[in-house]
């Protein structure tokens, strides 16, 4: 897993992206450059609100840079498409389909060719991987926070994506069903072997998953530090006992302390700093 | 479970056996000239003469064939209509003052036009309810339409979803709850406008069964016609809302 192979799947070149607002231009992400490789786990980390988000939502193809190229395949992302799998922060399990038809829902799909005789065991699969067989179907309304979380998960996975976008899937959960679910996608990882883009805010998250963890900085989002993540995967929960994950824990937790300092400077009123 | 359903058909029988004591209450009262009020049994009566005798279901007949046909043909096109301008915001920019004005101009000031170009027949009645529950039934599209969350969207396209598979996967479906309540909301406002219009020189229906007491001071028959108009939106509310919830079995809901 660790060894990427050194070709880039995804690339930001000089990524720039501004919003008209109306008291001017707001710019969210500043001249922000790096490769995504085959087989990485990358870790999007910053300050809440500096942008991660956008800067994953163009490879998403939601949203198009101002300037400079975002590249998938080599070629510049044009839109949304089933070879990257997005999960959301917000989950998105549609709240018309039970359980099962969630998960079938790209199986189904026209773009996806998937026979009919596989979808049913996918669906099977991933029910199970995800432990909601019990819960086949049932619509979303009947599950908790943490299980429509898995759903949309196992939703995306189901398409098989080679690349995985993934916006704070985790943050929303209470701490034992969020470790549980961070191995749970190593394990997948393990057996299918997938590029991933995480965004988070948790600085354990991102060492605990992933093998580079990109630094930004308060908005506009620049890169403040990309880091090699030493240890080899497979990975378990005793890595995180280790002392050198709590030096690196230290380290990149100062970054992104300072960083948060810097955006609650920016917050308060100019009047008084002029 | 028996229990809780015998407790609920109470609980809706209530106000009704309520509202029969305190009609009572006022005739009896003396406050009233008794003359004014005819008395429950009196009415019951009347209804059942009127029925056996004088073809009260024809009128019944006769007026919700007019409204379930006002309703049907405004919702069929209210539904388009309000979809489109729900999606698009320039089509909102467009037409929403347009719609706003219409809107609020009451059905019954429109029938002296509505007799000058479409006569007293049929159509004219029918001309009057299609207004009334189109327009009611556009703006509770539009609204719905236009809170639609963008996310399914493009979690969809993230599946790989092209146009058309996320019309007839997605957005469907959650426009289906958006057409419900706007027939709803139609059928409330379209009995509302029958009386107006059956005014409209109507031989048969309740509104004009009510304008014809009128003119004799048949307070019981005017009585039997207005407790009809009730029961009879009643009922296809009550149907409406058995259907609701059989397709939407998915919502959340506060209370169930």
């Amino acid at each position: 897993m660790s060894t990427a192979s050194g070709i880039h799947r995804a690339r930001f070149d000089h990524v720039s992206l501004e919003f008209a607002t109306p008291k001017g231009q707001l710019r969210v992400v500043e001249d922000v450059s790096y490769d995504i490789n085959d087989g990485d786990f990358i870790a999007v980390i910053g300050p809440s609100g500096c942008g991660k988000t956008t800067m994953m939502s163009m490879l998403a193809g939601f949203q198009k840079p101002t300037s400079g190229k975002v590249m998938f395949d080599g070629h510049p992302v044009a839109g949304p498409g089933p070879e990257r799998g997005v999960i959301f922060q917000e989950y998105g399990v549609f709240p018309w389909l039970t359980v099962k038809d969630n998960i079938a829902f790209g199986l189904k799909l026209q773009a996806n060719h998937v026979p009919v005789a596989e979808r049913d065991q996918i669906c099977e699969h991933y029910l199970a991987l995800m432990g909601l067989s019990d819960f086949t179907n049932s619509y979303p309304k009947h599950l908790s926070g943490g299980m429509r979380q898995r759903l949309a998960i196992a939703r995306a996975y189901a398409v098989k994506p080679q690349f995985l976008l993934m916006d704070e899937p985790f943050g929303a959960l209470d701490a034992q069903t969020r470790a549980n679910m961070q191995n749970l996608l190593l394990n997948v990882l393990a057996t299918e072997g997938k590029t991933v883009m995480l965004i988070t805010h948790s600085v354990e998250e991102a060492i605990y998953l992933a093998s580079r963890i990109v630094v930004v900085t308060a908005r506009p989002a620049r890169i403040k530090q990309i880091i090699d993540v030493p240890f080899t995967y497979p990975r378990d929960e005793s890595l995180q006992e280790r002392p050198e994950f709590g030096e690196l824990r230290s380290h990149i937790r100062e970054l992104v302390m300072s960083e948060y300092r810097a955006q609650q400077a920016q917050l308060r009123p100019a009047s008084f700093s002029e | 479970m028996d229990g809780s359903v015998a407790r609920r058909f109470l609980l809706g029988l209530a106000p009704w056996v309520g509202a029969v004591a305190l009609w009572y209450g006022v005739r009896w009262s003396g406050f009233v000239n008794a003359s004014l009020i005819p008395a429950p049994h009196q009415v019951a009566a009347k209804f059942v003469e009127l029925l056996l005798q004088e073809g009260l279901l024809f009128d019944v007949f006769a007026s919700t064939r007019r409204v379930f046909l006002g309703v049907m043909l405004g919702i069929l096109v209210a539904v388009p209509v309000g979809f489109l301008l729900g999606w698009y915001r320039p089509a909102r920019t467009f037409a929403d003052p347009m719609i706003n004005f219409f809107r609020a101009l009451p059905p019954i000031a429109l029938i002296p036009l509505v007799i000058v170009y479409f006569g007293v027949d049929e159509v004219a009645k029918l001309v009057i309810l299609f207004y009334a529950s189109f327009f009611a039934g556009v703006i509770v599209m539009y609204e719905g339409v236009s809170q639609i969350t963008p996310l399914y969207i493009r979690v969809a396209q993230t599946l790989g979803a092209g146009e058309f598979e996320i019309f007839r996967k997605v957005i469907i479906p959650l426009t289906v709850p958006h057409i419900l309540t706007a027939l709803r909301v139609a059928l409330g406002v379209a009995w509302a406008t029958l009386v107006a219009s059956e005014l409209i020189a109507a031989q048969r229906g309740l509104g004009a069964m009510i304008q014809n007491a009128s003119t004799y001071f048949l307070l019981d028959v005017i009585y039997v016609g207005i407790i009809c108009i009730g029961c009879i939106a009643l009922i296809m509310d009550m149907i409406l809302r058995r259907i609701s919830s059989r397709l939407l079995v998915w919502q959340e809901r506060a209370v169930t």
